[in-house]
């Protein structure tokens, strides 16, 4: 079979597509699109329902619909877009072909198939058990098999993706390290197939037990190995995310990485500690001792924190470098006030860091302190924390990202341009509000996944305080916020790559490139390129302290200085807690 | 010359750090062990910590022991259902039983005095929340979880269900007295 060589150069950005790599890119991201119009939709009957004053849906459309929001985002919708992000970092950055697109594509339509049966066992009705499912609760065997199907399909094309990086290798499509952006996607696929694998350990033997193969699956058991599957996933969203954010930062500012040494370490530890992080998920169980639990979230969760808290500072860091040799060098932050804020790629971006660090990262560490959880655990501050980090953060990010990728991938003229550049705004500090709120609720008590707080008919009701009731309308107001958001996203997107002017290119043709390169090599790069960090020049110098970023350095201590408040805040409250031992 | 294309300098690792970075890396990097000795430090100097102690054990077994603690220890029932209320002596094991979709009995403690609680699910995964003092804690079956607790103030609180546990998991609510 011959090897499929098409390529073409984008004539805005200068990326080269393989043929087959961008078709595929452009299917994963439809299918991305479809999951989250669908959890989208089911997300104003959670909302809606869950606001007392509203009180939509009956309890078991409410657990269906919770059920399927749940597998929809966080699974469907942001898997398939991180599928074509893989073969972008791989394909489109290195400039060189996709390895096996065939099995590409079986991969693709796998997981179409999982996503379709999954949703079909909730939908019956007999399988709402939440995208947990925590054993010994069973769901129809086509709950498990869709999964499964899912992960497999996923897990495919994560090996699509390592053939091609060898492919660019031995190709030698590029000089020198992969770019790190693509580095950040090789993490992100790394934990992947450590994910999958757990969760094949467990959903496995769950759908045979569901089928009647086995007897007994362990409630203890099954939590442990399904956090290790749906935690580490969190971490290839975390890795996604933050590798488009020095994306769409190179892309936006053409700004370089203040060092490639730190931020490629970060990633690495990435890899190394989050997977063990997953035991923050269990610090409320039983059958775990204290020993267990604090060396598993803190000697490896908190070195995953403090990678984070470096591309905290290293992405908007070399945005300020960037910004000042362009001139922006007045005081501490004229090159964030000047940046592009009407461009939806960017704003977009910076939302998402900022939401993703001061609501999600504190929030998360604070929940991952194994005494301080029994405040929190398994309240609306859960979902309220993973709504910071998972939509605020990776959704967010994801959605500036395809701003950026509508003319250059889809060759399509944005529709809606006029709306575009509010989007970012409508949809983050909509969601930011859902997470806070959701967040307040949690810390008055207020349970996740809970039909009536109201406790209506109930011989022995509790009484939440006003405040609690106050926190849920906040939350459902701030919630249209970001529906509309939503909506905005779906209709640009939707309307570009369907009905959007398409972008002709006088004279372009896709061209076939021998041995999978794409024009010459350049020579190893010269010297004249190696400015290094030339930031030292544009950097100001504060009581003798040169610093190249330092408008960052100061958001970087406003950002600690909170979290110690919260964190401390917080074991305060604990204290005045009833002793437990 | 970006992150998405190869580094320039093709021994990027050799690259001198900059101030900005190497000084946030100190700072995260104390912050990050200043939160780790604050687990063990709270075992030792703190007074709020999840117990250890579980036995592995069968809902029929857990169920008998917590029948003998009603027997003894009943004074007074609630509610059309006839809940029955406990009220143990200070120190005395006692036994909470969550199932679909009920907590059963419901206790009355004093104020001031230590109990060994019991919790433990006949069934499925149970959340147990009580309000408003927000302890929240995962209920196991087939695992005995035995927790000491001191209650501080005297009132009535509510233990509530907060792991979903089916379609009437809200329906899962109790009391729990302190005199
Ligand atoms: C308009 C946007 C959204 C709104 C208003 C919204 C709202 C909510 C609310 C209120 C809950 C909690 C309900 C409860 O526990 O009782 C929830 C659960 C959840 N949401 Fe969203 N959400 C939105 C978008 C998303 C996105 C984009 C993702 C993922 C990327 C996501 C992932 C989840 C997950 C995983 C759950 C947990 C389901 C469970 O407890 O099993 N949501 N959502
Ligand atoms: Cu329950
Ligand atoms: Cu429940």
């Amino acid at each position: 079979m011959a090897v499929n060589r098409m390529f073409r150069t984008c004539p805005a950005s200068g990326l080269v597509f393989h043929e087959p790599a961008e078709n595929l890119m452009k299917a994963n991201a439809v299918a991305a699109a479809v999951s989250l119009l669908v959890g989208g939709i089911l997300a104003i009957g959670v909302t809606l329902t869950r606001w007392q004053a509203v009180h939509m849906l009956p309890p078991d459309s409410f657990y269906l619909f919770l059920t399927a929001h749940g597998l929809n985002m966080l699974v469907f919708w942001i898997i398939f877009f991180e599928m074509a992000i893989l073969y972008f970092t791989s394909s489109t950055l290195l400039k060189c072909r996709l390895a096996a697109p065939g099995i590409g594509w079986v991969a693709f339509w796998m997981m179409v198939v999982g996503a379709l049966m999954n949703n079909y066992a909730v939908f019956r009705g007999d399988s709402s058990v939440m995208f947990t499912a925590y054993a010994p609760m069973g769901a129809h065997p086509t709950f498990y098999l869709g999964l499964i199907l899912f992960a497999v399909g996923a897990l495919i094309s994560c090996f699509v993706f390592f053939a091609t990086l060898v492919v660019a290798k031995s190709e030698k499509t590029y000089n020198g390290s992969v770019p790190l952006v693509t580095f950040g996607a090789i993490t992100a696929a790394i934990i992947a197939v450590f994910t999958i694998a757990s969760g094949a350990i467990i959903l496995v033997p769950t759908f045979l037990w569901s089928v009647g193969f086995i007897d007994h699956i362990d409630s203890l058991v099954y939590r442990t190995v399904f956090w290790a599957f749906g935690h580490s996933s969190q971490q290839i969203n975390v890795s996604a995310h933050v590798a488009v954010w020095y994306a769409i930062a190179a892309i936006v500012f053409g700004a370089k990485p203040l060092s490639e040494k730190v931020s490629r370490t970060a990633f690495f530890l990435y890899i190394c500690f989050l997977q063990l992080a997953s035991a923050h998920h269990l610090l409320a169980d039983p059958g775990l001792t204290s020993n267990w639990k604090i060396f598993n979230t803190s000697y490896a969760m908190y070195l995953a924190v403090l990678a984070s808290m470096v591309h905290g500072l290293t992405v908007p860091g070399s945005i300020e470098v960037a910004q000042r040799q362009k001139g922006y060098t007045n005081g501490l932050f004229e090159w964030l006030r000047k940046a592009p804020w009407g461009n939806p790629a960017f704003s977009g971006m910076f939302l998402s860091l900022i939401g993703f660090g001061f609501l999600g990262g504190i929030s998360g560490v604070m929940m991952g302190t194994e005494q301080l959880n029994l405040l929190i655990h398994n309240t609306l501050y859960v979902p309220g924390h993973f709504h910071a980090t998972v939509v605020v953060g990776t959704t967010l990010a994801f959605m500036s990202l395809t701003y950026f990728l509508i003319p250059v991938l889809f060759r399509r003229q944005m529709m809606f341009a006029g709306m575009a550049p509010w989007q970012p705004y409508v949809f983050g500090l909509g969601m930011m509000g859902v997470s806070l709120f959701l967040m307040g609720a949690g810390t008055l008590g207020v349970p996740r996944r809970h039909w009536d707080i109201a406790f209506a008919g109930n011989p022995l009701p509790y009484e939440f305080p006003g405040s609690a009731w106050l926190m849920m309308a906040l939350a459902g107001i701030s919630s249209i916020f970001a529906f509309v958001g939503g909506a905005m996203y779906l209709a640009i997107t939707v309307g570009s790559v369907f009905f959007g002017k398409k972008i002709e290119t006088p004279g372009f043709k896709e061209i076939s490139a021998q041995q999978g390169m794409v024009g010459r090599p350049q020579p190893a790069a010269a010297p004249a390129d190696t400015t290094v960090i030339a930031g030292h020049q544009g950097g100001v110098g504060a009581g003798g302290m040169c610093m190249v970023a330092p408008g960052t350095f100061v958001l970087a201590i406003v950002f600690l200085v909170s979290f110690v408040l919260y964190y401390f805040i917080n074991w305060k409250y604990l204290s005045t807690v009833w002793p437990l031992r | 010359m970006s992150a998405i294309l190869p580094p320039p300098e093709r021994v990027w690792w050799k690259q001198p750090l900059d101030r900005v970075e190497g000084l946030w890396i100190g700072i995260a990097l104390v912050w990050c062990l200043i939160m780790f000795f604050m687990m063990p430090y709270w075992h030792v100097y703190g007074k709020q910590n999840l117990a250890n102690e579980a036995w592995r054990t069968t809902p029929e077994a857990y169920m008998k022991k917590a029948e003998e603690v009603v027997a003894k220890y009943k004074v007074r029932e609630e509610t059309d259902q006839k809940i029955p209320v406990v009220h143990p002596p200070a120190g005395s094991d006692v036994y909470l039983v969550a199932r679909l979709w009920s907590w059963w009995p419901i206790l009355e403690l004093e104020a001031g005095k230590s109990y060994r609680i019991h919790l433990m699910s006949m069934d499925w995964l149970h959340g147990f929340s009580l309000q408003p003092e927000n302890i929240n804690v995962e209920v196991h079956p087939g695992y005995d979880h035995v927790m000491t607790v001191t209650p501080t103030r005297a009132g009535s609180y509510s233990i509530i269900c907060n792991e979903y546990c089916g379609i009437n998991h809200h329906t899962m609510a109790s009391r729990l007295y302190v005199k």
